[in-house]
């Protein structure tokens, strides 16, 4: 089975030092749900910005991003965005307040979707039924201030997929709506993606989203993947350590809720070595020294790490 | 919307009933005896007191007051002391010129001012952005009628390029009256050497007028710009695959542009003001030399009129600014 | 102080500062850099509207007299004329906005309206009005142009009064029995005071700019005081000849003016994050 996205050796350096991605790698299967864990800082959000062609100005990649059998890194983003539908943070702030929402939509498909303008409406208007907003019709007229966050949400789902995306991308999607909508959209999304064989790039920092909606999760620390394998074995075992204090946070499945001392270093001070060992509880002298190659451990995981949980090695 | 309207023209009342009452008492209160003013120098007391009965001022100050504000609602700005016309036919002549004037150059500062702005922005920290940053910063630092005379030295006195002052060359006479404003009456006449003439004398003043506008409004359209670009609605559209240029004009000029348009309206005060320096330099024969001619004369009332007109007009271009900004932003409306 | 190096650190900022120094140095020692310091009341009919030279660095207007010592001599009345109008203007805003501000009510509202009245018509035209009615000159100027740019220090200071009622410390030190006006002026003003000094800064500018037109139409300095708006009236009969005679005055004005604003702006950014909107 080929991959639908292939990410290899992504880098992101920005103009003044700062290394954002170093040598970050994810597959993602056609039909596979990915997610990408982290702390805030760790670069969940630039990895996204990198293969949507949306880098800051003065940001610099290197790698390869290979999507449908093509590297997009280069400059070829702009042509693979149809293909690849964007599920944004805030649906507060990704809207434009002073165009009418069906605008804003048909703007998209005009660049890359199929058809006419008539076409796009109907297929519009499907979408906004298959993502359950109500009166879709009167939905294409109204401003976005006149929908609410979980609204405007689907909207933006919609949105995503109307130029039908083989790959969607989806940035914390549910931050920023209340634990009800929350839970809906994530419902929405898995039965969309489930119904369409879409993959899924997911990036939160929630455990309990990764556990009910990913089949695969990807640990990401200080711009490098710490771990990565299928959601259930990563979740029930962790091996590297970061993994393990990252789960230890999170208040459904801690046994006692634990911290990770000391926070995420910034991207100008990246410590030597394996970027973890500060925070690290098992930290070695040489793990200042080495950097830990990503390496298999056993079927579809991988792990970085000198030393991980005893088990697995 | 409507409601919005409404509610947006019933702000401004206060204001102008607040003028009314100012006006009135500027002209009772400061100069003195307005009675002893209107009689002259060398009247007698007898005459003074006449004067004072005929026009009502041995009346209390509140009747008084209320004979005024009745004067003022039923368009009656009193007869003009210096020409003995009634003030309001006079300002009704008058008005146009200046209208016609400060709408040009309104919408050459418009017209210009915008991409200028949003050029500089898309350009932000590049050559087209400092031009564009002194060019803002100078443009209203200039005194307007020096411009007009520097401009009139070099295009009129030195190259004769364009007419020195006035609406119209003499000889060609002028359009039969119908809105006052000779670009429009000369084409309704079907001259089209009047309306190249009418044209080529409002270059100078409406250009010099633009000036601190232009400046304005290129300020603030590239502010807003570069303050749009960083919204995550930029950020998402970018994502989503927006065309590049869709994106820098429409998508974010829309959003950019309701500063700017606040800006517009606070710049109609400033061009009207401006105006007044600029009329007397290129002999405009509209409010500004009027109210010039009303200083030299010592006409009060003249000059109280038009500084009632100027503010109804002020008054109805921010309620026009505001209804604009709700057409662009529906949010304003429910603010 | 942080305020003055964020300040220094903004080249055009600087220039602004620059240019306002260079000018009060000026005024202050105007007799001095002067170099016919006679000449801003003593006419020499014979040397009428020279050229520009070497003794006559900006040549010299209708009646002789040296047009660069009249530029010279012109700063302090500029200067001084805009400092008056604006000290006076912010004396009766800062109390408006500072009581109308604080407290609610009919009080409030109607030095608000007041307020209002003021800013339905331009400036320009209501300084007209005014010193038309008070018999025209300098001092007539100066009072008409207070009146009319006091509600601008009034609404800055409204503004700002109201931001900083609702701040926390404000509510502790009435919590802990501060007197409201002790509250008002030794911990609300002082915080208001950037606004205010971004204000008046502008304010210098624009008055500057507002008094040269009244000297221009003749409701403002009279002759013969070296005034820079009257200098260019005068200079109008003798164009296009004495090109220079209306030249060097506007110039200066247009470096002053500059000068003030450019430092406004740099002031806004330096003082106040908040304020850093209009300019990026």
């Amino acid at each position: 089975m080929t991959a639908l996205l292939d990410i290899e050796g992504l880098r992101v350096d920005m103009r003044g030092g700062a290394q954002i991605l170093d040598g970050v790698s994810i597959t993602v299967a056609p039909g596979q749900i990915m997610g990408v864990v982290g702390e805030s800082g760790c670069g969940k959000s630039t990895l996204l910005r990198a293969m949507l062609g949306i880098l800051p100005r003065g940001a610099t990649a290197r790698g390869r991003v290979m999507f449908e059998g093509r590297d997009i890194l280069p400059d070829q983003a702009a042509q693979a965005r149809g293909r690849i539908g964007f599920v944004p943070q805030d649906p507060y702030l990704s809207l434009n307040p002073t165009f009418r929402a069906g605008d804003q939509i048909f703007e998209i498909m005009r660049r890359h979707a199929t058809g006419t303008r008539a076409d796009h409406r109907a297929k519009l208007l499907d979408l906004l039924r298959a993502v359950q907003l109500p009166d879709p019709e009167a939905a294409l007229r109204k401003y976005p201030h006149e929908f609410s966050g979980g609204q405007r949400q689907r909207l933006l789902i919609a949105a995503a997929l109307s130029c039908e995306p083989s790959l969607v991308v989806a940035d914390e999607p549910t931050t920023a709506l209340d634990v009800t909508t929350q839970r809906e959209i994530l419902g929405l999304l898995r039965e969309i993606a489930r119904a369409r064989g879409l993959s899924m790039l997911f990036v939160t920092h929630d455990f309990g989203v990764l556990a009910s909606l990913c089949d695969a999760v990807t640990v990401l620390y200080a711009g490098r993947v710490a771990e990565a394998g299928p959601t259930r074995a990563v979740l029930d075992a962790p091996t590297h350590p970061y993994t393990r204090l990252l789960l230890a946070c999170h208040p459904d499945r801690a046994v006692e809720l634990a911290g990770i001392p000391g926070t995420v270093p910034p991207a100008t001070a990246q410590p030597s070595g394996c970027r973890f060992h500060p925070r690290c509880p098992q930290a070695q002298a040489h793990c200042a020294d080495a950097v830990p190659p990503l390496l298999a451990i056993t079927e579809g995981r991988s792990l970085a790490c000198a030393h991980p949980e005893p088990a697995l090695v | 919307m409507l409601a919005y309207i409404a509610r947006r023209i019933a702000l401004a009342l206060p204001a102008l009933f607040g003028l009314v009452v100012l006006t009135f008492i500027l002209s009772r209160v400061i100069p003195g005896d307005p009675a002893a003013t209107l009689a002259g120098d060398a009247a007698t007391p007898a005459q003074i007191a006449d004067i004072r009965a005929r026009y009502g001022l041995d009346r209390p100050i509140m009747e008084q007051a209320w004979v005024h504000m009745r004067q003022v609602l039923s368009g009656d700005l009193g007869n003009s002391i210096f020409s003995g016309r009634p003030v309001s036919e006079d300002i009704a002549r008058r008005l146009p010129a200046t209208l016609e004037l400060t709408f040009v150059a309104l919408l050459l500062a418009t017209c210009l001012g915008i991409p200028l702005g949003l050029l500089a922005a898309l350009n932000h920290n590049g050559p087209i952005d400092h031009l564009v940053r002194v060019l803002s910063v100078g443009g209203l630092a200039m005194a307007s009628f020096w411009l007009a005379i520097m401009l009139q030295l070099q295009f009129s006195m030195e190259w004769d390029l364009l007419p020195l002052r006035g609406r119209m060359d003499v000889p060609l006479g002028l359009p039969p009256r119908v809105t006052g404003f000779l670009l429009i009456d000369s084409l309704l006449a079907g001259r089209g050497d009047m309306f190249v003439d009418a044209a080529r004398h409002l270059v100078l003043p409406a250009v010099t007028l633009a000036l601190p506008g232009l400046a304005t409004i290129a300020r603030f359209t590239r502010s807003g710009v570069l303050e749009a670009l960083q919204k995550d609605y930029v950020l998402y559209a970018r994502a989503a695959g927006y065309g590049r240029f869709r994106l820098a004009t429409i998508y974010v000029l829309r959003n950019a542009i309701t500063v700017t348009v606040t800006q517009i309206g606070l710049l109609f005060g400033a061009l009207i003001s401006g105006a007044v320096a600029i009329e007397a330099v290129f002999d405009w024969p509209g409010l500004g030399t009027y109210a010039v001619q009303a200083i030299l004369s010592a006409d009060y009332k003249a000059l109280l009129a038009v500084t009632l007109v100027v503010g109804v007009i002020y008054a109805a271009v921010n309620v026009l600014v505001d209804v604009a900004q709700a057409l662009i932003d529906p949010r304003v409306a429910l603010q | 102080m942080t305020a003055l190096r964020h300040l220094m650190r903004d080249p055009v900022a600087a220039f602004g500062l620059l240019i306002v120094v260079f000018a009060v140095f000026v005024a202050t020692f105007a007799q001095w850099l002067a170099p016919f310091p006679d000449d801003a009341f003593e006419s020499n009919i014979m040397q009428r509207l020279r050229p520009p030279s070497a003794e006559f660095l900006f040549g010299t207007d209708n009646l002789g007299r040296d047009i660069f010592s009249r530029v010279i001599l012109g700063t302090r009345s500029a200067l001084l004329v805009a400092l008056a109008v604006v000290l006076a203007a912010m004396l009766i805003g800062v109390p408006v906005g500072l009581i109308a501000g604080w407290r609610d009510g009919w009080l409030s509202e109607g030095l608000m309206r007041f307020t209002d009245v003021f800013l339905a018509v331009p400036q320009l035209i209501l300084a007209l009005a005014l010193g038309q009615l008070l018999a025209p000159g300098i001092f007539t100027a100066m009072v008409a142009l207070a009146l009319t740019y006091w509600p601008f220090f009034a609404r800055t200071v409204f503004a700002e009064t109201r931001r900083l009622r609702g701040a926390l410390f404000v509510d502790a030190l009435a919590g802990i029995g501060a007197h409201p006006a002790r509250i008002l002026f030794l911990h609300v003003l002082p915080n208001a005071a950037p606004a205010v000094l971004v204000r008046a800064t502008i304010g210098m500018g624009f008055t500057i700019l507002t008094a040269a037109i009244l000297g221009f139409l003749g409701v403002g300095a009279t002759p013969p005081t070296p005034d820079w708006g009257l200098a260019v009236s005068e200079a109008r009969q003798h164009l296009p000849d004495a090109w220079w005679f209306a030249t060097f005055p506007g110039l200066a004005i247009l470096l002053l003016v500059l000068g003030f604003n450019l430092l406004g702006d740099g002031l806004r950014d330096a003082a106040d994050p908040r304020l850093r909107r209009s300019r990026h």
